[in-house]
């Protein structure tokens, strides 16, 4: 008995073939397949695709930012348009690039993992990268037109805040479809504590969007009617970071990185042909990170306030506790996560580049989080420098790092080609290069007091060094998403034919063939244990079982 | 490729009911986090002495908004019917039961905009008129939502998909979702004002 059936759709050469040259099917039947489909695996790849290519625009907009500020006397970009610069690379970078990264990969993959014929409400998920990206290219020409938080053009204001709502709508719609179908298309037998990792991190992290990002949109909804109304209560054009900036900064932001966790662990335990040790102990660290989702839903930034050693027990534990509970949880979960990493990685693993990638990935999003948790304590008086933006960008990137590496994992199962570990290994090495260049530089420069979000200011120590730093790592950002997407490209069209289990693996979307189908399984199977492919290598199953 | 024990075809995982219950949730930290900001603007705006929040000109229509509290008791029962009656094959009660929860949540639309006409607050001039119309501007939305997934679940039943129980308590998780919001909305905005 195969678990797949030749019959639903090609499969393997053929079905790469078929989709490349559109066979026997016009371009424009082709074009609007890939608008109307309810096939998953296009889903993710629409909103993956889309999503890395705004990260070409925001690496350039984070060079370009950086390049201001090398020389504190510089104005090569207009002072006006200043604050739309650095909204637009917020903004972008965090809902144009880091939440719907993480939503496709986990929408092209979670179905194959879980056994399932298709996603749950695979239309709503289709609408849902519709109106993320209309609402996207929106925001981009509302700030383009001098619209974004402290613009000038007041309808260009008012649209951005009404293509804000929309991009969060779209998320929000995508993450429903994603979180129902953890919840209710898994193969029998799949209890959730057989729940493949990345499967489990995609479930968090989509309950988590769906709780937070609402009240986000309510926000906007709210400053969109004072803005354009009244302007009596949230400071007009000047108030809208302030107010919906909680969205955008840490600890919010870092429920966004909750799937790098999940790879990070699915990718060990296929690297070391052995059952994750301390898998359930692994499931509550990814489940811990997700608690950053209560950042967003409480739409605070839990800080300890200065001399608190000075204070009296019963005002300190007032502030500690919330700040435990915002910045703490998710760090512990992180710390959790990487310990269940390291135990499994002293089974010798093979070095498979998807695992490089989320390896450094997740190290970064950590370094961000103890940064996090740096900043938020009042006597490092960190408050309105640049080191909030060195942590932000560390998890942003960490989780495009990562992200990257699933699409070299379950390229295979896209498009039926590898990427191969000579190729993508160098680029995970300048990856993660430019993430700390990028990052760890306003690390230094915010203990220096190199002000936020300014590109005046006057500070001891070598200024200029720490910019240009930060500038090159961009740059190099920018490179590697370059670089990746030509590979990507290449291996889409002419990469080597992947068997069906390029990587050994153990989960179940190995057991299908390369591309995966339409349907994904032309029949229900029956799952007895977490790693229902091992079960099937006996050979391998002898260590940590 | 590997050869895993076939299973049969697994039982229904009430995918419907998950998804609205979901929803609801996403709807429930959406009006949660826009009540929150008005009442922490409240606050703020009460604690200066002699400040007014709602403006002492514009009256409640207490009428209007305790009839739309009501009217979701109704909703309540009527949905609650539905289900009931779709469990048994009741085709006719179904369909009545769903025609009313539409004419309710009509008037529950128009209790709204009378409210509108009778409270007379114009949005330009302050924090409580812009959020006043935000908030129930949302639920306005919300309602709307509503209404329209009534009506595709009559059309369905009456197109002869009658088969499909699950859509019908989706639809009464959603409309019992509603009634928490607006009961939510009616105690802050109506009754504390």
């Amino acid at each position: 008995m195969t678990t797949i059936d030749p019959h639903v759709a090609g499969h393997g050469a053929s079905a790469v073939a078929s989709e490349r040259t559109g066979d026997r099917r016009g371009v424009l039947t082709s074009v609007a397949d890939w608008i109307t489909s309810t096939d998953h695996k296009k889903i993710g790849r629409l909103f993956v695709g889309t999503s890395l290519l705004v990260l070409l625009a925001v690496a350039a907009i984070g060079a370009l930012l950086g390049a201001e500020r090398i020389d504190a006397t510089s104005d090569f970009i207009d002072a006006g348009a200043l604050p739309q610069l650095f909204s637009a690379y917020r903004v972008l970078l965090t809902f144009g690039v880091v939440v719907p990264l993480g939503l496709g990969l986990a929408i092209s993959v979670v179905p194959l993992q879980l056994g399932a014929r298709s996603l749950a409400f695979p239309r709503l998920a289709m609408a849902g990268f519709w109106g993320w990206l209309v609402g996207a290219i929106l925001v981009i020409v509302s700030i383009a037109a001098n619209g974004g938080p402290g613009g000038g053009n007041s309808n260009m204001v008012d649209l951005f805040l009404a293509a804000h709502v929309l991009v969060v709508a779209g998320l929000v719609a995508a993450a429903g479809a994603l979180a129902t179908t953890v919840l209710t298309t898994r193969a029998p037998g799949m209890n959730m504590r057989r729940v493949p990792l990345f499967s489990w991190s995609a479930l968090v992290y989509a309950i988590g969007l769906l709780l937070a990002l609402p009240v986000l949109a309510g926000t906007l909804i709210l400053l969109y009617v004072d803005h354009r109304y009244a302007r009596t209560t949230f400071g007009g054009n000047t108030g809208l970071s302030g107010w919906a900036g909680f969205a955008f900064t840490q600890p919010a932001t870092v429920l966004y990185a909750v799937p790098v966790f999940g790879l990070l662990l699915e990718t060990v335990a296929t690297a070391t042909r052995k059952r994750l040790p301390m898998r359930g102990i692994g499931l509550t660290g990814i489940g811990l990170v997700g608690t950053a989702f209560l950042a967003g839903v409480a739409q605070v930034e839990a800080s300890l306030p200065r001399n608190i050693l000075d204070m009296s027990f019963g005002t300190a534990v007032q502030d500690i506790i919330p700040y435990l509970l915002l910045n703490g949880l998710p760090l512990l979960g992180a710390v959790v996560t990487l310990l269940v990493f390291l135990r499994a990685a002293a089974g010798r693993p093979r070095v498979l580049s998807p695992m490089v990638f989320s390896f450094f990935g997740a190290g970064m999003v950590l370094v961000g989080l103890l940064g996090n948790a740096v900043y938020r304590v009042g006597d490092a008086q960190l408050a309105g420098t640049v080191f909030e933006e060195g942590a932000w960008i560390y998890v942003c990137y960490g989780t495009v790092l990562a992200a990257m590496g699933g699409v070299v994992y379950w390229g295979p199962k896209l498009w039926g080609r590898v990427i191969t570990d000579v190729k993508a290994l160098p680029l995970a090495l300048l990856g993660v290069l430019a993430t700390i260049l990028a990052s760890l530089p306003y690390y230094v420069a915010g203990f220096a007091k190199q002000p936020a979000n300014a590109t005046q200011f006057d500070y001891s120590g070598p200024q200029n060094l720490w910019n240009i730093l930060a500038t090159v790592g961009h740059g190099l950002m920018l490179l590697t998403v370059l670089a990746f997407i030509g590979l990507a490209v290449t291996s889409f069209r002419k990469g080597e034919f992947a068997g069906d289990d390029p990587w050994d693996g153990q989960t179940l979307e190995w057991a299908t063939s390369s591309p995966a189908p339409f349907s994904n399984f032309a029949e229900v199977h029956t799952v007895a244990s977490a790693e229902p492919l091992l079960d099937l290598k006996p050979s391998r199953t002898e260590g940590n079982a | 490729m590997y050869a895993l024990p076939a299973a049969p075809p697994p039982a229904p995982r009430r995918q419907l009911v998950v998804g609205v219950s979901l929803a609801c949730a996403a709807g429930a930290t959406l009006m949660g986090g826009m009540l929150a900001l008005f009442l922490r603007f409240r606050q703020a705006t009460l604690a200066v002495p002699d400040s007014e929040w709602k403006p002492a000109a514009s009256k409640v229509p207490e009428v209007a908004t305790n009839i739309m509290l009501i009217s979701f008791a109704v909703i309540f029962v009527m949905v609650q019917w539905s289900v009931y009656a779709a469990r048994r094959g009741h085709k006719s009660y179904v369909a009545l039961s769903l025609g009313l929860t539409a004419l309710f949540s009509l008037a529950i639309i128009n209790g709204q905009a009378f409210t509108y006409t009778q409270m007379r607050l114009p949005i330009r001039t302050g924090t409580y008129e812009t959020m006043f119309y935000a908030l129930t501007g949302t639920f306005l939305a919300l309602m709307v939502i509503g209404m329209i997934f009534t009506l595709v679940v009559a059309f369905r039943h009456l197109g002869g998909r009658d088969g499909d129980r699950e859509i019908v308590t989706a639809h009464a998780i959603f409309w019992y979702f509603m009634g928490a919001v607006y009961t939510a909305l009616w105690f802050v905005i109506y009754v504390t004002k």
